[in-house]
C-alpha cells in the first residue's frame, strides 16, 4: 500500500534538479558506498536466495504432505505426513531466520551508505564557496540532506530487499508450477499478461497524478506555513477572512488532486485482485479436470494453488516498488549533484602562508574590477591603499554593495580583473586559510552556534585560558550579563541564541573578535543592534580593539565614520566617492547629503 | 477526538453505505476458496465436468462482484476523506487565525505549522486508511477465521492457536519501535539543525578555518542519527519473519492435524487446501492489520493535536463600558503588563494623545517599547489599567471595528510569496492609486526599476529583498491605507539617514491628521513628536517633548547628546 510521494515530497527540491544522467552512472556511484561494505553484499544476496528457495519449497512440501492425506478413514500414510511436515517446519523456519539475517545485514548497509552519504555532503558545504551560499537556499540544501538521503535510505533497507524477494518469489513459483503441472500452466497464459499490461498502463497513468497532487500539497502545504508566520501582521490588519478565503482555494485545489489519485490509484488494488482471483477459479476448474483426468495428484492442485497466489501477488507490488526506485535514484542523482558542486578553488602553486603575527597590514586594491553576475559590475578599476593601522570606512545607501569589499577582501570572491595585496604580497599568491585568519570579523548578521558561550567565545582560538575568554567579555561588556545567567559561561545557547536579545549576541561576536587578535579588523555594522548607551560603553572597547589594526569599517552611524582615514562612498553598487571626511563634505557630493540627511528634521523643508 | 470524529459524522449514512458495499465485496472474496474446497472434495470424485464448470463460473461471478464493490467503495471512501480533510483543514487554519496572540505564543509558530500540515495530514490518512484497509483487514481476518470454522471447527481451533501470539508480538514491537522511531526523529532534527546553523556560519567558518572543527562536531551528530536508525530498523525488521514463522508453523500443525482428521474419516482432504489458502489469507491480513496499527496510532495523536487547537477557548472577550466623553484619541491609564505573568514588563504607563499628535517612544532594547505597541493595537489585554481610544475602553470595541482603526509596520514583519502589490494591499482590496501614494511615501522608488514593478513577484519572507528595501514595501503597506492610527515600530531602522528624513518630512506632510505612535532607536526619528515617551525596564522615565525632555530627562538627555553629538565638530 505505498504510495508515490506524501508528506515527504512537500520537502523534496528542486533546486538540484537538472536534466537527468545516465542512471547507470547514479547506481555505480552508490555502489561505491556501500563497496567497502562488498562482502556484506555478497552475503546479502546469498541469504537472500537461500530464504527465498527454502520458503518456496514450502508450499511443494505442503503439496506432498497433502497427497500422503489420501481420502477416506485409515487410509493416512503418517509416516510420509510427518517426513514431509518436519521439513516444511524446517525450511519455513530456517527461512524466517535468513530473512531476518537479510533484513539486518541490508539495515546495516544502509546505516554505512547513510552515514558516508552524509559525511560526505556536510564535509563538501564547509568547502563550498561563499557564492554557493549566496545562491543557493539553505532550506533546498536541507531538504537533499534529510528527505533525499532517506529516501535512498528506505530503498536500500526495505525496497532492495523486497525487489529482490518478489523477483525470486516470481521466478521460483513459475519454475515449481511448471514442475508440478505444465498443463495447469495455460490459465495463467491469459492472466499474467493481463496483470502486466494493466499494472503497465496503471503505473503511467497514475504517475502524472500523483505528481500533481504532491505539487499541490507542497503548495498548500508552504503557504499554511507561510501565513502561520505572519499571523501578528494578518490580525493587526484584519484579513483573516481574505487569507482563509486564499487558504481554502489551495485546500481545494489540494484535497481535488488527492482525490483524483486516490480514486484511480485505489481501484488498482481491487483489479489486481481481480485478476489473481479469476486466476484461481480458472486453476480450480482447470485443476479438477486434469485431476479427474488422473493428470495431476490433488495435493499438486493444493501446491499449485498456494504457488500461484505467490506468484500473482508480486506483481502488483511490481509497479508501487518501481516508481520507489525511481524516486530513489532521483533522489540520489540529487545527492550526487549536490556532490559535486565545485569546490573552492585550491590555492595556487606554491601558494604562501601568511604569518599573522609578521603582517603590517597594508592592504592595497589595484585596479580591481569585480561584479557578481555577468554584465553587472559593482566593481570597476577600483584602486584604494589602507595604510597599517589605517581605518577604511565604506558608507553608502541599503543595496549598494558594501559587503562587496569585505568578500574581496576575505577572498570569498576572486576579482575579475586587477588585484589585491596585503605587506605587498597578492592575495592569490597566499594560502586562503592564513589570509583569512589574518583578519578578525565581526558581521552584522551574528552568528553563534548552540553550545555553551564559552565554546562560542573561545570558537576561533582553541585551546585559550578561561582568563583571556573572560577579559574579552569583559571589554566587550558581556562579563556582567554573562554572570548574570544561571550557567554562566556554560550556559547553552540554543538555536543560535535565540533566548539572548540580539545585542547580547552581537557582543557575543565582538568579544570572540577580540579574542582573536588578528592584525586586520572588518567590521560589517557591528553594533547596528546595541542600543545607543551600550554602544556608547563599548565605543571603548571597540576603539582599542582598532588601535594599531588596519580596519575595514561598514557603519550607518557616522560618529564611526568621520574619524577613518578613507571613506568609501559607494552608491547605486559603483564606488561615487573616495576621501577623508573633511575632503567629501567639501566636494558637496553624496557624501555631504547622506550626512547632512542624518540631522535632518522632519520639520517640512 | 470527538472532535475529529465529530467530522465523520456528518457523513454516516454514506459511511454505512460504503461500509455494506465493501463489506459484500470482502466476503465474496473470501468465499472463493471454500467454493475451490466444495469443487475439489464433493465433484471431483463425482466425475460431475458440468457442475465442476458451474461453479467454476461462480467463482469468476464472486471474483467480479468483489471487483465492483471494492473500486466502488474504495470510491466513496476517497470522496469522504476528501470532504472530511477539507472541512479539518478549513476550519484549524479558521481557528489558527483567529488564535489571540497569547496563545499563539503558549502553542508557538512551528507547532500550529506542523499541526496544519502533517498532522492534517497524518488524519487524512487515517480516515481515508481506515475506512478501506480496516474494514477489508479485519473481515478478512474474521471472516476467514469464521469460514474455516465453519469448513472444519478442529482444524480451525489449530489455526487460530497462534493469532493472539502474533497479536501480541507484534503490538510489543510496535510500542518499542514507536519509541525508537521517536528517538531517531530527534537525532534527525539534531543532525539537521546542527548543518542549518553551520551553513548559515559559513563565512565566520572559512574566515577562522574551522571546517575540520565542524565536520567533526557533525560526525558526531551523523553517527548519532545514523545508529540510532540502525537501531529502529533492526528492531522492525524483525516484525515480518517473527509473523511467518508463527503462520507457517501454525500452518505446518493444520496439515499434520488435518491428516489426523482425515485419517479418522471426519474430513477430506480437499478441506485440508481450502485452509492453506484462508491461511495465505489471514497472514495477508494480519500484515495489513499491523500496517493499520502503526497509522492509526501516528493518526489519533495528530487529531488529538488539532483537537487541541480547534478547542482553544476565546480568551479576549468583549466587556461593555460606556464611552467617555470629550476624551483624548489614545490615552492608556496605569497599563501594567507581563508575558509570563512572573516578571512585568510593562509597569503603570500613562499617557494620552490627541488627534492628528504624534507619539515618539525611545529606549534600549527590551524596555518594552513593541510590548506597550502591541497592547495599544490589542494583540495582548493589560493586566491592569486601561487603554482607551475615544473615551472608549479597547476591550469594549469590537475587533472588526478595532481592527480597522490602524495600520502599523513592525519591526521584522511578514512579506509573502506573491507580487509587490499584493504585499502592499495585503486584501483589502484598495485602489491601484492608494497602492501607488504608499509607496510613494514609504520612499520606495526601487519598486519602479524593479523588472515587473508593482506587479513583480517576491519570495516568501522577501528573502530576495535587501534589509532597507523590505522596510520600505511594509512601510508602504502600512501608508497605503487611510488608518485613524499609524503605528511605525523600528520600521525605519535599515534605512539610510537621508531616506529616513525623506519618510519623515513625507509622513507629516500627508498624513498630518493621522495619530502616529513611532518606536525608534534614533533620536532624530522622533524628535519632533508632540510627546515622546522614554522607556527604560518597563516603566517610563520621562514623557514629553524634546525640549523638555533634555531639560528634565537625564537619560534622554544621553542619549541625545551621544547621537546629536555626531554634527557638532
Amino acid at each position: 500500500m505505498r504510495e508515490a510521494g506524501g508528506l515527504g515530497s512537500r520537502m523534496q527540491s528542486q533546486a538540484f534538479e537538472r536534466p537527468s544522467q545516465s542512471p547507470w552512472k547514479t547506481v555505480k556511484r552508490l555502489w561505491r558506498y556501500a563497496s567497502g561494505k562488498g562482502w556484506l553484499l555478497g552475503l546479502a544476496v546469498a541469504v537472500s536466495v537461500g530464504s527465498n528457495l527454502l520458503a518456496l519449497v514450502g508450499p511443494k512440501l505442503s503439496g506432498l504432505a497433502v497427497d500422503a492425506i489420501r481420502p477416506g478413514a485409515g487410509q493416512v500414510d503418517f509416516d510420509r505426513v510427518f517426513f514431509y511436515a518436519g521439513w516444511m517446519l524446517v525450511s519455513y523456519l530456517t527461512s524466517a531466520v535468513l530473512s531476518y539475517g537479510l533484513a539486518a545485514l541490508m539495515v546495516r548497509i544502509s546505516r554505512e551508505v547513510v552515514y558516508g552519504i552524509r559525511r560526505d555532503i556536510f564535509a563538501r558545504l564547509m568547502g563550498l564557496p561563499v557564492r554557493f551560499y549566496d545562491q543557493h537556499a539553505i532550506g533546498d540544501v536541507i531538504s537533499v540532506m534529510s528527505y533525499d538521503v532517506d529516501t535512498i535510505s528506505t530503498m536500500l533497507s526495505t525496497d532492495l530487499i523486497q525487489m529482490m524477494t518478489n523477483l525470486l518469489t516470481v521466478a521460483g513459483s513459475f519454475v515449481m508450477m511448471i514442475t508440478i503441472s505444465p498443463l495447469l500452466m495455460i490459465p495463467f497464459a491469459v492472466t499474467i499478461p493481463a496483470s502486466i499490461l494493466f499494472t503497465r498502463y496503471r503505473s503511467r497513468k497514475v504517475r502524472p497524478l500523483y505528481r500533481k497532487r504532491s505539487v499541490q500539497l507542497g503548495v498548500l502545504n508552504g503557504y499554511a506555513e507561510e501565513m502561520t508566520e505572519g499571523l501578528g501582521t494578518i490580525k493587526i490588519y484584519h484579513r483573516e477572512q481574505v487569507f482563509l478565503e486564499r487558504f481554502s482555494r489551495k485546500n481545494r485545489d489540494a484535497c481535488q488532486a488527492n482525490y483524483e489519485a486516490d480514486c484511480f490509484a485505489s481501484s488498482t488494488g481491487p483489479t489486481v485482485n481481480f485478476i489473481n482471483n479469476l486466476s484461481l477459479a480458472l486453476v480450480s476448474a482447470f485443476g479438477a479436470i486434469l485431476y479427474m483426468a488422473e493428470k495431476i495428484s490433488l495435493g499438486g492442485v493444493s501446491s499449485f494453488v498456494l504457488y500461484s497466489r505467490k506468484f500473482s501477488g508480486p506483481i502488483n507490488e511490481f509497479a508501487n516498488l518501481f516508481s520507489e526506485l525511481q524516486s530513489a535514484l532521483a533522489a540520489a542523482e540529487r545527492v550526487f549533484r549536490l556532490l559535486d558542486e565545485p569546490q573552492e578553488a585550491p590555492d595556487a602553486p606554491g601558494a604562501k602562508v601568511l604569518d599573522a603575527s609578521q603582517v603590517r597590514g597594508e592592504v592595497r586594491l589595484e585596479n580591481v574590477t569585480f561584479g557578481y553576475g555577468e554584465g553587472s559590475e559593482v566593481l570597476r578599476g577600483f584602486s584604494m591603499t589602507a595604510k597599517p593601522g589605517q581605518t577604511i570606512a565604506v558608507v553608502g545607501p541599503t543595496g549598494a554593495g558594501k559587503t562587496t569589499i569585505i568578500n574581496l577582501l576575505m577572498r570569498f570572491y576572486d576579482p575579475q580583473a586587477g588585484k589585491i595585496t596585503v605587506d605587498g604580497q597578492d592575495i592569490c599568491q597566499i594560502t586562503r586559510a592564513s589570509l583569512r585568519r589574518a583578519y578578525s570579523m565581526v558581521l552584522q548578521d551574528t552568528w553563534l552556534f548552540t553550545g555553551s558561550i564559552y565554546d562560542n567565545l573561545a570558537y576561533g582560538k582553541p585551546g585559550v585560558t578561561r582568563e583571556e575568554v573572560e577579559q574579552a567579555a569583559r571589554a566587550a561588556h558581556i562579563h556582567k550579563f554573562i554572570l548574570s545567567l544561571p550557567q554562566g559561561y556554560d550556559t547553552i545557547l540554543r538555536d543560535g541564541g535565540e533566548n539572548i536579545s540580539k545585542g547580547q549576541r552581537q557582543l557575543l561576536t565582538i568579544a570572540r573578535a577580540m579574542l582573536l587578535d588578528a592584525p586586520m579588523l572588518i567590521l560589517d555594522e557591528a553594533t547596528s543592534n546595541v542600543d545607543t548607551a551600550t554602544e556608547q560603553s563599548i565605543q571603548q572597547a571597540m576603539l582599542q580593539l582598532m588601535q594599531g589594526r588596519t580596519c575595514f569599517v561598514i557603519a550607518h552611524r557616522l560618529s564611526t565614520i568621520r574619524n577613518a582615514d578613507q571613506i568609501l562612498v559607494l552608491q547605486d553598487g559603483k564606488v561615487a566617492e573616495q576621501g577623508t571626511h573633511r575632503q567629501l563634505l567639501e566636494q558637496g557630493g553624496v557624501y555631504s547629503q547622506l550626512y547632512r540627511a542624518q540631522f535632518d528634521t522632519a520639520s517640512p523643508a | 477526538m470527538k472532535r475529529i470524529f465529530a467530522y465523520l459524522h456528518l457523513y454516516r449514512i454514506a459511511i454505512a453505505g460504503e461500509l455494506t458495499i465493501k463489506i459484500t465485496g470482502t466476503v465474496a472474496e473470501l468465499l472463493l476458496p471454500w467454493m475451490l474446497s466444495v469443487i475439489l472434495d464433493r465433484y471431483v470424485p463425482l466425475g460431475r465436468l458440468d457442475i465442476i464448470l458451474q461453479w467454476g463460473g461462480l467463482m469468476v461471478l464472486c471474483a467480479v462482484a468483489a471487483l465492483v464493490c471494492n473500486i466502488v467503495a474504495n470510491r466513496m471512501s476517497t470522496r469522504i476523506s476528501r470532504e472530511v480533510t477539507r472541512q479539518l483543514r478549513y476550519d484549524l487554519f479558521d481557528r489558527v487565525l483567529n488564535l489571540s496572540a497569547a496563545q499563539v505564543d503558549r502553542l508557538t509558530i512551528p507547532s500550529l505549522i506542523s499541526r496544519l500540515t502533517s498532522d492534517t495530514y497524518h488524519v487524512h490518512q487515517m480516515v481515508d486508511r481506515m475506512q478501506r484497509l480496516a474494514v477489508r483487514a479485519p473481515i478478512m481476518l474474521l471472516g476467514g477465521v469464521a469460514l474455516t470454522f465453519f469448513l472444519e471447527p478442529v482444524l480451525a481451533c489449530v489455526l487460530v492457536l497462534p493469532l493472539p501470539l502474533m497479536v501480541g508480538g507484534v503490538w510489543l514491537l510496535s510500542q518499542k519501535g514507536i519509541r525508537l522511531y521517536t528517538q531517531t526523529q530527534t537525532a534527525v532534527d539534531q543532525l539537521v539543525r546542527r548543518a542549518k546553523e553551520s551553513m548559515a556560519g559559513i563565512r565566520v567558518i572559512q574566515a577562522l578555518s574551522k571546517s575540520e572543527y565542524e565536520n567533526r562536531q557533525f560526525d558526531a551528530a551523523n553517527t548519532q542519527a545514523a545508529d540510532s536508525e540502525f537501531h529502529a530498523g533492526l528492531l522492525m525488521n524483525a516484525t515480518n519473519p517473527i509473523m511467518s514463522a508463527l503462520l507457517n508453523t501454525g500452518l505446518t500443525a493444520v496439515v499434520v492435524a488435518g491428516a489426523f482428521r482425515v485419517n479418522a474419516g471426519a474430513t477430506q482432504p480437499g478441506a485440508v487446501i481450502a485452509f492453506l489458502s484462508y491461511f495465505t489469507m489471514i497472514l495477508n491480513a494480519l500484515m495489513m492489520v499491523s500496517r493499520i496499527f502503526i497509522m492509526f496510532s501516528k493518526g489519533i495523536a495528530s487529531g488529538r493535536r488539532i483537537a487541541e487547537v480547534l478547542e482553544m477557548p476565546e480568551d479576549m472577550g468583549n466587556v461593555f463600558s460606556a464611552a467617555e466623553t470629550n476624551a483624548p484619541h489614545i490615552q492608556f491609564r496605569g497599563v501594567s503588563f507581563s508575558y509570563g505573568k512572573n516578571e512585568e514588563d510593562l509597569r503603570d504607563v500613562s499617557f494620552s494623545l490627541e488627534q492628528g499628535q504624534t507619539l515618539g517612544i525611545i529606549g534600549p532594547t527590551g524596555s518594552g517599547k513593541t510590548t506597550l505597541v502591541r497592547l495599544l493595537m490589542r494583540l495582548y489585554d493589560p493586566d491592569a489599567g486601561q487603554i482607551l481610544i475615544h473615551g472608549r475602553d479597547l476591550r469594549s470595541i469590537p475587533r472588526e471595528i478595532l481592527y480597522t482603526m490602524f495600520d502599523a509596520a513592525l519591526q521584522s514583519d511578514f512579506l509573502f510569496a506573491g507580487t509587490l502589490e499584493d504585499n502592499i494591499d495585503f486584501g483589502r482590496g484598495l485602489k491601484p492609486e492608494a497602492i501607488g501614494r504608499g509607496a510613494a511615501l514609504a520612499q520606495a522608488e526601487f519598486i519602479a526599476s524593479r523588472p515587473g514593478g508593482m506587479e513583480g513577484s517576491i519570495a516568501s519572507r522577501g528573502t530576495d529583498l535587501s534589509g532597507g528595501q523590505k522596510q520600505r514595501v511594509l512601510l508602504a503597506r502600512a501608508l497605503a491605507g487611510s488608518p485613524e492610527i499609524l503605528i511605525l515600530d523600528d520600521s525605519s531602522s535599515a534605512l539610510d539617514y537621508k531616506t529616513d528624513a525623506a519618510l519623515r518630512r513625507a509622513l507629516n506632510r500627508e498624513l498630518a491628521g493621522v495619530t502616529k505612535v513611532i518606536v525608534a532607536q534614533r533620536v532624530s526619528a522622533i524628535r519632533h513628536a508632540d510627546c515622546i515617551l522614554m522607556m527604560e525596564e518597563g516603566r517610563v522615565v520621562g514623557c514629553g517633548s524634546h525640549e523638555q525632555l533634555m531639560e528634565c530627562c537625564p537619560d534622554y538627555e544621553a542619549i541625545a547628546r551621544i547621537q546629536m553629538g555626531e554634527v557638532e565638530e
